[in-house]
């Protein structure tokens, strides 16, 4: 491998060596290089395998477009797969490594695939992977076998196993005008409404702004265009009004004209610096956009136009001038337009020998037969590429001649000599975020392109966007739009004077060259010419059919390059024109997305937490949290070498035996306050409120409006026109919307006011036959006995000092009391009755106790009113009362939700003395090979100490007609089956005599 | 999307939760007409245009507000508080296909 690095020129700094790894092998490159530059400058030609032939496949382009070259990023155990090699800027110690071949890039065992061409053709899937429908193979494991190692031999990167470790953010942004792109035309419109004091956001994808600027050679305004453009960026930057972003990819255009960016912050860094995070999500609102997205240069379809070394014109002239980077030292070109021309010279000038120039058309322009002469090529006008040859790098090339009105090729074929191939087919301009905007693109017969469609939403194109494609118009343009934009008026000033390179825009209408031999169209899913004909024989005329079939054009590039030309070849098939066959719309995202970014802060360290007033105390002493939603709680008080299954079953015991303390700070609490307020509470729960005594509470269940069973908790009458209402922790914010939705909208007659209070107080559940004992113990300012706190009875008083509620209800079925602080006093009341405990043996005990002791005694929670079960499904219809309507009480009595076949909740008792799993299902007849019929599953299950015995709480079917009988577990997934006994889900003290005293 | 809330003025989208089709009627609580209840849950118009919505400012004043809303462009073309009770049955025509 020779290197390909020019002594002079380009924009990278020749005096920073950076040292990255290509699949292990170590290589150099100079700051400013991408992961392709620097490896075209190491002479390496090979980038990857195809998706589906594992042909050898090079760079094809220098910008987000290129499909071939796509590389996965290493860093630690983190992979990202499918990144451009183009868009990798290198760094040092940056680890690359290539896709989809095996063992090595040079020797791929797949690319056997070749010789199986035909059978791999369009619609391969969806004809392979049926099956057999007849014959010996029909619906065999065998089959299923085989299926496995043909998925496995197509593909791109392989995902990441390891967690990724990065942070996201997000952000969102304001501004009168969005610029995407940096171009010449990007850059005068936002030069052009900065100075009408509009608030600016710039994005480009790439590195470095300039766009075209940074390679085309040209002159603005007396200086190289890449200077012109920095001196720009530089009055850019010292604006205040201004916010640049470089490395930002502008993917997605919404209603609303709002934008989604994505600005890869440290992707290029070797370390990022402290706090920045790797990728920012912008949810950017913009006035009004200016798209300046400039245009894809299109390749020409013909055989072998996939070999390492044939590359897109423009790229090749970009790697030139802006890496110096020769991709070939004998260059050909092939085109079908005047751009070619230029960067035939600008390669010559950077030392490569031009050895011709290919035009399908007959009829050059004595200005491109001036730069011909120019870059010192054989010009051969009106003759055509018809193959290529070469292994994994291109060696020479074949040509005959072209009759451009036939498409025919005639005379002896004849061979040039050329280790590069770069191949112009006229430019597409990048419409992609304004078709996303919602209107479709015209195809303008001239361009052989098509053009963005009128504006629906707030934007203004300019530049090669709009199908100006040169330089001039794009500062004119640009300025214009930029003033449009931020509301000024047109300008008389003198504009930038560009001087370049002449040139036709309108490119001949030749997207194919028809000669014998596999010539791709779209490079990344590997789809030929002949499988768009294929497709088109077969049956299909829609384009929207033709690319699902073929997969034309859905790959990661999702057919940056490959679109019109696809296009082009189905309307010729077709034997229609070009916009009759019609475009696609284009979707977000407009390049590949990472997940993390859209995660952003509700991920990792930005995820906002909630803490119990208690948390410091539990993590202090010992115990293990356990999220719950945003919440974080004791899952057990864990002690030294103790299993989780050891502590909870320790801790419950310990409950049932003296007395327990659990955080309950939790639950949802909702003041409900007003002259209605017990009116209002009978309508949204089941049961009757109106007749609960002040200082009295009361477990309250309440419905949907379709009558399946929504939420329960107790409320508390605090006063005549005031209860404190408690939900389940994961449904208090659902609670609250509801109740707020009724009182505002279905009941504003209601004097009612709702109002969260969660947060405002703490709470703490002490239960077990010592509990009383400990409270009488500590409270001051009022009894605690039976006469002065009966069951459901609430008392005010002091521990510590500090006010408190108390309210003797229980979850855990010992006699149990709630006591409420203000959450400030949370820990010091807490405090005080572990102090208080510490003569009775009292425990602390998490949420596997809490559930155990729950499970015991047949109570149901969140696993159980799973938005399918209904009050008597739960057996909880003795709430439901029939002196008044509520919310659901019309719907609940439907045909469907009283019938005996539904799930009821059960108890069951494991036969096998082994523990259950939640999920697993209830059958009758145990089948572990074919588990089929069944006839619920487990919501919940543990170790029963108070029975000795693994239990679980389920919904059967018709499952209280089943208590006393056997069944079986069947959990295939986990491989546990059993016998079991299904019983009433009241296992432990059934009649309640605990919790009464 | 961007929802003007009579309280807090235009906001996004993201500080709002949807609350359901604005045309349904509540039947009176004592009804046992199962079919207008169940026109009430389920029936819904969900028309290609202009469409009747309650959007809860959840993210804000958590006032309740009428918002008419084009399904195909998204276009917001009024909002008012929802408070005032139900919609009347004559608008029930409107978003018809």
């Amino acid at each position: 491998m020779s290197s390909r690095r020019t002594d002079t020129g380009g924009r990278i700094d020749r005096l920073r060596t950076i040292r990255f790894t290509f699949d292990g092998a170590p290589y150099t490159g100079h700051a400013g290089d991408t992961l392709a530059s620097a490896l075209l400058a190491n002479g390496v030609t090979l980038f990857g395998r195809s998706f589906k032939y594992h042909r050898p496949r090079g760079l094809l382009a220098a910008g987000i477009e290129e499909p071939n070259a796509l590389v996965t990023v290493l860093r630690g155990d983190v992979r990202e797969p499918n990144i451009p090699a183009t868009m990798v800027e290198i760094y040092d110690g940056l680890v690359a490594v290539s896709q989809n071949r095996s063992p090595s890039l040079a020797w791929d065992i797949g690319a056997l695939n070749q010789l199986g061409g035909k059978i791999l053709s369009a619609g391969f899937y969806y004809k392979t992977f049926m099956g057999p429908v007849i014959g010996p193979l029909k619906g065999t494991r065998l089959w299923m076998f085989c299926e496995h190692f043909i998925r496995r031999a197509a593909g791109l990167g392989k995902a990441g196993a390891a967690p990724d470790t990065s942070r996201y953010e997000r952000m969102n942004a304001f501004c009168d005008v969005l610029v995407v792109g940096s171009g010449p035309a990007g850059l005068m419109a936002a030069k052009a409404a900065a100075d009408q004091g509009a608030r600016v956001i710039l994005a480009e994808l790439e590195a470095h702004f300039g766009g075209s600027a940074n390679w085309s050679g040209e002159t603005i305004d007396g200086a190289p265009a890449a200077e012109w453009a920095g001196r720009i960026v530089g009055q850019l930057e010292g604006n205040d009004n201004v916010r640049l972003l470089p490395r930002t990819t502008v993917w997605g255009y919404y209603d609303g004209n709002t934008l989604a960016a994505l600005e890869r912050v440290t992707d290029h860094k070797e370390v990022p610096a402290k706090g920045e995070p790797r990728q920012r999500y912008w949810a950017i609102r913009a006035r009004t956009v200016v798209l300046a997205t400039g245009s894809f240069e299109r390749p020409l379809v013909f055989p072998g136009n996939d070999r390492p070394g044939v590359m897109l014109a423009h790229a090749a002239e970009r790697y030139a001038q802006e890496y110096g980077v020769l991709p070939g030292a004998r260059i050909a070109l092939f085109t079908n337009n005047d751009s070619a021309y230029r960067s035939a010279v600008a390669l010559k000038k950077a030392g490569a020998a031009v050895v011709a120039i290919i035009d399908v058309r007959s009829d050059v322009s004595n200005e491109m037969r001036r730069l011909a002469s120019e870059a010192e090529a054989e010009l051969l006008a009106g003759h055509a590429v018809v193959a290529t040859e070469g292994g994994k790098a291109l060696t020479g090339l074949k040509v005959q001649r072209f009759d451009l009105t036939g498409g025919a090729l005639s005379g002896d074929e004849r061979s040039i000599h050329a280790d590069c191939l770069a191949v112009s087919g006229g430019w597409s301009p990048t419409i992609h975020l304004a078709s996303q905007a919602g209107a479709k693109a015209e195809w303008n017969p001239a361009r052989q392109a098509f053009l963005p469609p009128q504006a629906t939403q707030r934007w203004i194109g300019a530049g090669a966007f709009t199908g100006s494609f040169s330089t001039a118009e794009a500062v004119a343009e640009g300025r214009t739009a930029g003033l449009a934009a931020a509301g000024g008026a047109a300008s008389s000033a003198p504009l930038p004077v560009v001087e370049a390179a002449p040139g036709d825009p309108d490119p001949a209408p030749v997207f194919e060259i028809k000669a014998k031999g596999k010539s791709f169209v779209d490079f990344q899913h590997d789809v030929t010419a002949e499988d768009v004909r294929l497709a088109h024989r077969e049956g299909f005329v829609s384009v929207e059919h033709l690319k699902r079939y073929t997969t034309l054009g859905m790959a990661t590039d999702q057919g940056k390059s490959s679109n019109v030309p696809g296009l082009a070849i189905m309307a010729e098939a077709l034997g229609k024109p070009i916009p009759e066959v019609g475009t696609t719309r284009f979707r977000p995202p407009y390049t590949a997305v990472s997940i993390g970014s859209l995660a952003a802060e509700r991920f990792g360290d930005l995820k906002p937490e909630r803490l119990t007033p208690m948390h410091d105390w539990h993590i202090d002493n010992g115990a293990t949290m356990y999220s719950a939603g945003l919440w974080y709680r004791p899952m057990i008080y864990g002690l030294a070498g103790e299993t989780v299954e050891q502590a909870y079953v320790r801790e419950a015991r310990a409950t049932r035996e003296s007395a327990g303390i659990v955080d309950v700070s939790t639950l949802g609490k909702i003041a409900v306050q007003g002259p209605d307020a017990a009116e209002f509470l009978d309508r949204v729960y089941t049961n009757m409120f109106s007749t609960l005594a002040v200082g009295k509470a009361r477990y309250g269940l309440m419905l949907r409006e379709d009558g399946l069973a929504f939420d329960d908790g107790t409320t508390w009458r605090l006063g005549e026109q005031e209860f404190l209402m408690t939900t389940t922790t994961a449904n208090a914010g659902k609670v609250m919307q509801h109740l707020e939705y009724f009182l505002d909208v279905i009941w504003p007659e209601l004097k009612v006011t709702v109002t969260s209070v969660t947060d405002e107080w703490a709470g703490a559940a002490i239960g077990g036959p010592k509990a009383r004992a400990i409270l009488a113990a500590c409270v001051t300012g009022t009894a605690v006995d039976n006469a002065a706190l009966p069951f459901m009875g609430i008392v005010r008083g002091e521990i510590a000092g500090v006010p408190v509620m108390i309210c003797r209800l229980s979850f855990s079925g010992e006699m149990a009391f709630e006591v409420y602080s203000g959450a400030g006093y949370g820990t010091r009341v807490w405090e005080a009755l572990i102090e208080a405990g510490k003569p009775f043996d009292l425990v602390t005990y998490g949420l596997e106790a809490l559930g155990t002791m729950r499970i015991e005694k047949g109570h149901v929670t969140g696993a159980e009113i799973d938005g399918r079960t209904t009050a008597r499904d739960l057996h909880l219809d003795w709430m439901l009362s029939k002196k008044k309507p509520f919310i659901g009480s019309a719907m609940m009595d439907r045909e469907g939700l009283i019938s005996p076949e539904r799930l009821q909740l059960v108890g069951l008792i494991s036969l096998d003395n082994r523990p259950f799993n939640g999920g697993a299902h209830i059958v009758e007849e145990l089948d572990e090979d074919n588990p089929h019929d069944s006839i619920g599953h487990i919501t919940a299950c543990c170790y029963s100490p108070a029975l000795g015995k693994y239990i679980a709480l389920a919904l059967v079917k018709d499952g209280k007609a089943r208590h006393g009988t056997r069944a079986f577990v069947s959990d295939p997934l986990r491989s546990r089956f059993g016998p079991i006994e299904i019983v009433s889900n009241h296992f432990y003290d059934p009649d309640g005599s605990r919790m009464h005293g | 999307m961007l929802i003007t809330c009579p309280y807090c003025g235009p906001r996004d989208v993201i500080e709002f939760t949807y609350q359901g089709d604005g045309n349904r009627e509540r039947p009176q609580p004592a009804s046992q007409d199962l079919d207008a209840w169940n026109a009430y849950v389920y029936d819904r118009l969900n028309p290609a245009g202009d469409h009747h919505e309650i959007w809860q400012h959840s993210g804000g004043c958590r006032a309740h507000l009428r918002v008419v809303r084009n399904t195909l462009t998204h276009e917001i073309l009024g909002t008012a508080f929802a408070r005032g009770g139900h919609k009347s049955a004559s608008h029930r025509t409107e978003g018809k296909p």
